[in-house]
């Protein structure tokens, strides 16, 4: 991590961490959100118990560049669904959306389709995750 | 995820045995006589039970084989407890929804996309009557694991078993109703920390006159672990917030002596096998004198820390799935060893779906295997007394001690929780362990090493959730509303608010009324809401 933190890949980022739905497992949120703080970027973290709508008004509210979504109780094709929906209405298209969590591999393509960047699972190193945020933004 | 995407990250460090545990503490390459001390290990069933409570260990009583399961509706559910139990399982357990779980109605619109994912939906007292439809209840002892609506799943099943016709003393089971580790961990708390605390205290108290054979804590140490505590820490954590326990009940005027024999616990066994054995060796030891030393305790059943233990969730991976196999059977190994009450093996499959009969099934053979055929339950403690494990128990016991008194420095677990203290500490503590495990420098065969370039995740047979679990569950629910007595329901309610804005009273006998009256989880969660108000999470990132 000392590369990361030296590089600052993420530098001048606003980002922010949701926890949607009810899953209280945020222990993946909160291990993501200070990564990238040493990465460089500025993160928010909503805290447990979200709705989609609570957590696009955040994303609005601080002009964030990208939303990351945290997700293990199976129920991301929905709730993902959602903030997205909620973005667009709120006209934030430019918001880039991200999710990492238990997606079993065959709802990733269905969450590209609905708009999302990247899927991030829980066996994929630090360092991958940033540099593939870093890649998405240029 | 291929090998090229991690050589874009961080090289991997050579895997090596690493001469530090994972608790941090140094395992020397050999250790001698002089290690152990005759006094603090004892006998079996002795004062301060290092090896075990009981004189003749599993010889006396085989511990508890349970599979947590649960998921869909109660008549899915119902089904796969049934197939579980005549595939020789001896007791339930049971794994509630999102909702339930964080007290709200299916209709609700945060609980629509969870309804039984998860776990079962138990909305009210006509789903229990279909879970455990067929079931005697007499002779089944069920787990539940739940904690915010605790005291709620509690009243709901004491109402089950009076419509069974089933007495209430001959209830056996446990409610994990463990809302502190909720706060730090697992995050389906609701209402704020002294009301819990109450509401804790209540069930309990109300559990030891009506239910005495029923545990109604299982004080859990497994979702701090999964939130990144190490092993010693899990230990220390769930131990301080036993103790926070006992203080709150001794508080409401409970006796120590009674109440303490009905504390269950509640840990995770992970990998590294001789650390665990340690720290439940170190555990139970620590436990029993803090009963009699601090609290006075004289009676060697409420000394006891007795404990059911699950495999870790975190310890098992996606890839190479079938890796999981021998993962479960090494880590139920240790927990045989180290001398639970009960355990859950998880299926090989459950680090990334609800398990197939398939995986659940290999799961409970797991078990039988070791308890029938490998004869490590022949003899109580079998590794008691060797040099190296009574050097690392009294290791781990000084792990241990010395997070208990960082917690007390601080101020008391409360205060920790209230403030966010333990939840930014386990965030690091957890991300130190993804950092070690993305450097390679903690080995996960399969995962960061030894694992063939390009390899695709096979998890055989995959298990699929009917579509039409959350509209079937909505439907139930309309009808339970328009056939109950909504009269009845609201003087139940209404009773139900009243004990809870009087402090001195047990609001437990409220809670089974409302369950008799059909009054929904979410029905009384608000009402419990409006007197108490709810826990506002502390964000410290």
């Amino acid at each position: 991590m000392t590369q990361i933190k030296e590089a600052r890949p993420l530098a001048g980022r606003r980002i922010l961490i949701g926890k949607p739905g009810l899953d209280g497992h945020d222990i993946g949120a909160k291990i993501v959100a200070l990564t990238l703080r040493d990465a460089g970027a500025e993160v928010i973290y909503t805290g447990l118990r979200r709705s989609p709508a609570q957590i696009a008004q955040v994303a609005v509210d601080e002009g964030v560049d990208a939303v990351g979504l945290s997700i293990l109780s199976g129920s991301h094709k929905e709730l993902v669904g959602d903030v997205i929906a909620a973005l667009r209405d709120a006209k934030a298209h430019d918001v880039k959306v991200f999710v990492g969590g238990t997606i079993p591999a065959e709802d990733q393509a269905f969450l590209h389709e609905l708009g999302v960047a990247a899927v991030f699972t829980a066996d994929m190193p630090l360092g991958t995750v940033v540099a593939k945020l870093a890649a998405s933004f240029s | 995820m291929n090998m090229r995407d991690q050589k874009l990250a961080v090289p991997l460090a050579e895997p090596v045995l690493s001469p530090v545990n994972r608790s941090g503490i140094p395992v020397p390459p050999s250790v001698d006589a002089s290690a152990v001390q005759a006094e603090r290990i004892g006998n079996p069933g002795e004062y301060p039970f290092t090896r075990g409570i009981f004189p003749d260990g599993y010889q006396g009583r085989l511990w508890t084989i349970r599979q947590y399961s649960g998921f869909g509706t109660a008549e899915e559910s119902n089904e796969r407890y049934k197939f579980l139990l005549d595939q020789g399982q001896t007791g339930l357990s049971v794994a509630l929804d999102l909702p339930t779980q964080c007290g709200y109605d299916p209709t609700h619109p945060m609980a629509r996309p969870e309804i039984g994912k998860v776990g079962v939906s138990l909305s009210n007292l006509s789903e229990a009557e279909i879970l455990f439809k067929d079931l005697d209840l007499s002779k089944i002892s069920t787990s539940f694991t739940i904690n915010g609506t605790a005291a709620i799943i509690y009243a709901m099943y004491l109402a089950v078993a009076d419509k069974q016709g089933v007495p209430r003393s001959k209830l056996t089971g446990t409610i994990q109703n463990d809302i502190l580790k909720e706060y730090v961990a697992r995050g389906t708390w609701i209402f704020p920390v002294r009301p819990s605390m109450r509401l804790i205290a209540d069930s309990i108290l109300y559990s030891n006159e009506v239910t005495p054979r029923f545990n109604p804590i299982s004080i859990a140490g497994a979702h701090v672990r999964d939130a990144g505590a190490t092993a010693a820490e899990e230990m220390a954590y769930t131990l301080a917030n036993g103790l926070a326990y006992v203080d709150e009940l001794q508080a409401r005027g409970g006796d120590v002596e009674k109440f303490a024999k009905r504390l269950s616990f509640f840990f995770y066994v992970h990998m590294d096998f001789f650390e665990e054995i340690a720290k439940f060796r170190a555990g139970r030891r620590l436990w029993a004198r803090f009963m009699k030393e601090r609290y006075g305790v004289k009676d060697p059943k409420a000394q006891h820390l007795r404990f059911g233990v699950v495999c870790g969730g975190s310890s098992l991976v996606a890839p190479q799935p079938y890796n999981n196999v021998v993962r479960v059977a090494v880590e139920t190994m240790a927990a045989v060893f180290g001398g639970a009450q009960s355990i859950f093996t998880c299926a090989f499959d459950e680090a990334f779906q609800i398990p197939t009969e398939f995986s659940a099934e290999l799961a409970v053979r797991t078990q039988q295997m070791i308890a029938f055929e490998s004869g490590i339950a022949r003899t109580v403690d079998p590794l008691g007394g060797s040099y190296f494990l009574e050097q690392h128990t009294d290791r781990m016991e000084e792990m241990i001690l010395k997070v208990m008194g960082e917690i007390d420095t601080y101020g008391g677990v409360e205060k920790a929780i209230e403030d966010g203290w333990i939840q930014m500490r386990l965030a690091e503590r957890g991300l130190e362990r993804k950092l070690d495990t993305d450097s390679g420098h903690h080995v996960i065969v399969g995962q960061n090493h030894f694992r063939k370039t390009d390899e695709e995740i096979k998890v055989g047979e995959v298990f699929k959730l009917d579509s039409t679990i959350a509209q079937r569950a909505l439907d139930k629910f309309q009808r339970v509303l328009d056939t109950r007595s909504q009269s009845a329901v609201d003087a139940a309610l209404t009773r139900l608010s009243q004990a809870a804005a009087n402090d001195s009273e047990n609001v437990m006998p409220y809670l089974v009324d409302c369950c008799h009256a059909y009054a929904t989880v979410g029905e009384m969660v608000a009402c419990l809401k409006k007197e108490w108000g709810e826990f506002k999470e502390p964000v410290n990132l």
